[in-house]
């Protein structure tokens, strides 16, 4: 097991350059889910989960990945680090992979499963970060602590993919399954070989979201967008294709972009919601606004950024008195609207926009691609303001802006009545 | 004797339950490739008479660069396309759902043949024949739909539509309603409604379903106002669903002022059962190459045909046929939208059709309805017995229904396209669906009257096998298709402008050059 260990942060250990994926496992990711705890997050809740008799399966999960990814292209090359945080599912797959060693200081005993915490998987990212994939199984704590590594490695993080593996996984970064992983990962590695831009080998941003678990424990949904992951690019469409088709995202983030660029008046203050297409609003502004906090701008002079990244009070005092426009994205998968990532936009910075008159359809711009709504299959917008009263307001039929041009009428109810309902 | 094993007396064994099908696979090329220079299919003989000297301005510099070959490599050549085919003439073709692929009489195509000398100029006192075949199918439309008058001009259901939205335009232009912005659809509406309205400068609003599966009408309540231009809409939608609120649906849009355009592309299920005018539409529009059996060739020729109520009269493509009780003639109606093709319609398709409403009669019309129902009925109860598909909304379907292998998929990986070219190993296919999937891993099948019971039990045996097959070896349905003409086709250069070739010239100036 030493033998072939390399030092960390050195180039990939195969000399033919052939695609290389990267594997994390956090091996106690899920343990909390059969004894009906609702997370794994913390020492506490894992041993208990153990002594309810749960058995770790994130670990076996992985492998399944692992064995989609070389029954699709045999011979992938594999790194990964020793023992339960990827190197035992990668041979239990039968993957010939190399390992590297996270970090010298790692006091981790990593083949024991319910030992290894966040600050492991933190590790194993950062040495594994000159692979050109990284696959990682865990929930969404997990991909939060990948995210945190991500951000520390900047520019050089590779792309990476989840392979569903926690109680809770509501982030937009990981496949349907441990199977589909390994198919996804598949087509991106062919993509590369054939050089950027061809086949498979495109990326898009996916939004990692948490909850807190204690919360949740007492029947409180919070979930929260931490930020977002660069992931392979899933094309869906393998045949029977008509009249082109291929519901590439993309684009219609921009038309979204367009229409509410094309709809803003001058004096009007704007403040955008957290998240990519909101973001994307500010690039069409040509102004650069903030991923995940919340800013305010003005569309005259060509786009102006009045404030970046507001806290809820400096927001209220920025349109308490002035005509203003809310522009929020929905939470995919989940349908929020308002209370997720977002509670600087609170009920009394709310009140104080639809206040200044016209009605509030106009007020709040609520944007969505036509597949994030899919994908809602026929679930309502949630609102989840943290003022029952103003959810309840709010509720009711909502203009959802999904191309440039192009909208649709779509339901927004209270969460509370979501869930309890 | 033991009688189950009887066959084996029989000097030819019975075929097996499945067929075993295998597609030609030819290895063709371009037939540019196939040219060499100087080799003909006919030696001509030198003209006896002199050359007509065209003007030097029409006159050619080059001659044209045509494939250069013998009668027998042409004949060859187009065969073996046609070998490494799927159509209706050759499979069990009810998986291309609303596409209404229905068999299409050869003895029309006799009748479409005669009318194949004439000449679109000729003075119309020496074509009152075929004039009279337009006006009395556009008659017959009139009465099929209710409406008061039928253009037959655009030459395909989208120009139909698109010509439609035209109307609206200028129906709106003419009453000094212009600030008339939004057009309201549906998901499950033919897209061709928000593209057309949306090229023609509208703003284009979607409604959802419900939780029912019906397009949500709290939604449509929402969405009508003074900037309401009209509601495009199907009916019986893509899910087969057909909604009985409709005439709702149209007077919410009229109280506001909107026009109400129902897109019967597909009319097959509703033939002699309901009429758009009698919900109160005052535009819609027929594809004759799918509820009147033209032949539905992925491309053409099509036909569509547009009927208005007598309001939307004026505004009418022209030239429309008219006939004073002695004899046909032609003319553009006073606001006409314009030409939305050349000359009067796509004629050899307009004989086609007539010919085939001729043939059925009003209760023939009615008959195809209640079989294409009767039949997608029957292939529903056999599907639904496969394990892991379903049908969402459990709601009565007309003439289609939109399936979903999600429990299938959930259970193997194995998703709904990989399914649908496995079937393809078997000399059958299907088509999934528009996008987005709002029904998850979607398969859409539309049987309409032409087919045999015998042919939908072979089309649901197969499905059911490739689900079978799916559950034990999804491995084996991923690698599909085995005995296709083509292996697997990576459609990722649809999305890429710059390796399109639609033409031999584009792809020698693209990618040979």
């Amino acid at each position: 097991m030493t033998s072939d260990v390399a030092a960390p942060r050195t180039p990939v250990p195969f000399p033919d350059r052939d695609v290389v994926v990267g594997l994390v496992v956090n091996p106690v990711a899920g343990l909390g889910g059969a004894a009906g705890l609702k997370g794994s997050d913390g020492e506490q809740v894992q041993r208990e989960a153990l002594a309810r008799g749960a058995t770790p399966r994130a670990g076996e999960r992985a492998a399944r990945a692992v064995r989609a990814l070389l029954a699709r292209r045999p011979g992938t090359r594999v790194v990964t680090v020793p023992g339960s945080m990827g190197e035992l599912s990668a041979r239990d797959a039968g993957a010939p992979c190399a390992l590297v060693r996270p970090s010298p200081s790692s006091s981790a005993d990593p083949g024991s499963a319910g030992a290894t915490t966040a600050r492991d998987t933190r590790q194993a990212v950062v040495a594994l970060a000159d692979v050109d994939l990284l696959l990682f199984a865990g929930g969404d704590g997990t991909a939060r602590d990948v995210l945190d590594a991500v951000r520390e490695l900047g520019d050089q993080a590779p792309p990476v993919l989840g392979i569903p593996a926690g109680v809770k996984v509501y982030s937009g970064c990981f496949a349907v399954s441990p199977a589909a992983a390994g198919f996804l990962a598949a087509g991106y590695a062919s993509g590369l070989r054939h050089g950027p831009g061809t086949a498979d080998a495109g990326t898009v941003e996916a939004e990692v979201v948490d909850l807190d678990e204690e919360r949740y424990r007492q029947g409180l949904v919070s979930p929260r967008l931490y930020g977002s992951l660069r992931v392979p690019a899933a094309r869906a469409a393998l045949s029977g294709r008509k009249a082109g088709s291929s519901g590439v995202v993309p684009a219609s983030v921009e038309g979204i972009a367009r229409e509410v660029v094309a709809r803003m008046r001058p004096g009007v203050r704007y403040v955008l919601g957290p998240g990519a297409t909101t973001q994307a609003v500010g690039r069409e502004l040509g102004l650069t606004t903030t991923l995940l906090g919340v800013d305010v701008v003005e569309a005259d002079d060509g786009g102006v950024l009045v404030a970046g990244d507001v806290s809820e009070a400096e927001l209220f005092a920025l349109v308490t008195g002035r005509e203003a426009v809310v522009v929020l994205s929905v939470i995919g998968g989940q349908g929020f609207v308002l209370g997720r990532g977002n509670q600087q936009v609170s009920p009394r910075v709310i009140d104080a926009v639809i206040g200044c008159g016209g009605a509030t359809g106009r007020r709040l711009l609520v944007l969505a691609t036509p597949q994030k709504l899919a994908a809602l299959r026929g679930r309502p917008l949630l609102a989840d303001s943290g003022d029952e009263d103003l959810d309840r307001k709010l509720s009711g039929h909502v203009q959802v802006i999904t191309g440039y041009r192009e909208s649709t009428i779509y339901q927004i109810c209270t969460a509370s009545e979501e869930f309890h309902g | 004797m033991n009688t189950a094993e009887s066959f084996a007396e029989l000097p030819v064994a019975p075929k097996p339950p499945l067929r075993r099908f295998h597609q030609a696979r030819w290895d063709e090329p371009i037939i540019f490739e196939l040219s060499a220079p100087g080799r003909r299919g006919l030696a001509v003989p030198e003209p006896g008479a002199p050359l007509v000297e065209l003007p030097e301005t029409v006159r050619r510099a080059e001659p044209p660069k045509l494939p250069e070959m013998s009668q027998l490599h042409v004949l060859r050549h187009y065969l073996r396309l046609s070998q490494e085919n799927l159509g209706v003439d050759l499979n069990i073709d009810v998986g291309q759902g609303t596409c209404t692929m229905k068999y299409s009489p050869k003895v029309n195509d006799r009748f479409a043949a005669a009318i194949a000398e004439l000449h679109p100029l000729q003075h119309e006192e020496t074509v009152q024949g075929v004039l009279e075949i337009y006006w009395r199918l556009e008659r017959m439309l009139a009465e099929i739909s209710g409406m008061s008058r039928v253009s037959l001009q655009p030459g395909s259901g989208s120009a139909a539509i698109y010509a439609n939205i035209a109307m609206i335009r200028a129906y709106h232009a003419a009453n000094g309603e212009g600030h008339r912005d939004q057009v309201i659809t549906t998901m499950f509406s033919h897209p061709s409604n928000a593209a057309c309205a949306k090229t023609a400068g509208y703003e284009v609003i979607t409604l959802m379903p419900d939780a029912d599966g019906y397009p949500d009408i709290e939604a449509l309540r929402a969405a009508v106002g003074p900037r309401t231009a009209a509601l495009m809409i199907t009916n019986p939608e893509d899910t087969g669903i057909f909604n009985p609120r409709i005439r709702e649906f149209v007077e919410l849009v009229h109280s506001v002022g909107g026009l109400a355009c129902y897109d019967q592309a597909n009319a097959n299920g509703i033939l002699g059962i309901t009429r758009a005018r009698d919900a109160g539409f005052d535009l819609c529009h027929f594809n004759l190459h799918k509820t009147f059996s033209t032949p539905h060739a992925c491309g053409g020729p099509a036909a569509g045909a547009c009927g208005v109520s007598a309001e939307l009269e004026p505004f009418l493509p022209g030239p429309v046929v008219t006939f004073d009780g002695a004899a046909y003639g032609m003319e553009t109606p006073p606001h006409s939208i314009g030409k939305v093709r050349p000359f009067l319609g796509v004629t050899p398709n307009i004989v086609r059709a007539y010919a085939w409403i001729m043939a059925m009669g009003a209760e023939g019309l009615r008959q195809v309805a209640e079989t294409a129902v009767l039949n997608n009925n029957y292939l529903m109860h056999k599907i639904l017995q496969i394990p892991g598909a379903s049908a969402p909304w459990d709601k009565r379907r007309v003439e289609q229904v939109r399936y979903s292998w999600q429990e299938l998929s959930e259970e193997t990986g194995v998703h709904s396209e990989e399914i649908g070219v496995r079937a393809a190993d078997f000399g059958v296919h299907y088509w999934t669906s528009h996008h987005p999937y709002l029904v998850p891993e979607p398969f859409t099948l539309e049987p309409t009257e032409s087919y045999s019971k015998e042919d939908l039990d072979e089309y649901a045996a197969i499905l059911a096998h490739v689900a079978s097959e799916a559950r034990t070896d999804p491995e084996f349905v991923k690698g599909a298709p085995y005995n296709q003409s083509v292996h697997k086709i990576d459609t990722t250069s649809l999305d890429d402008p710059k390796a399109w070739a639609p033409t031999w010239r584009a792809y020698v100036r693209k990618h040979l050059s």
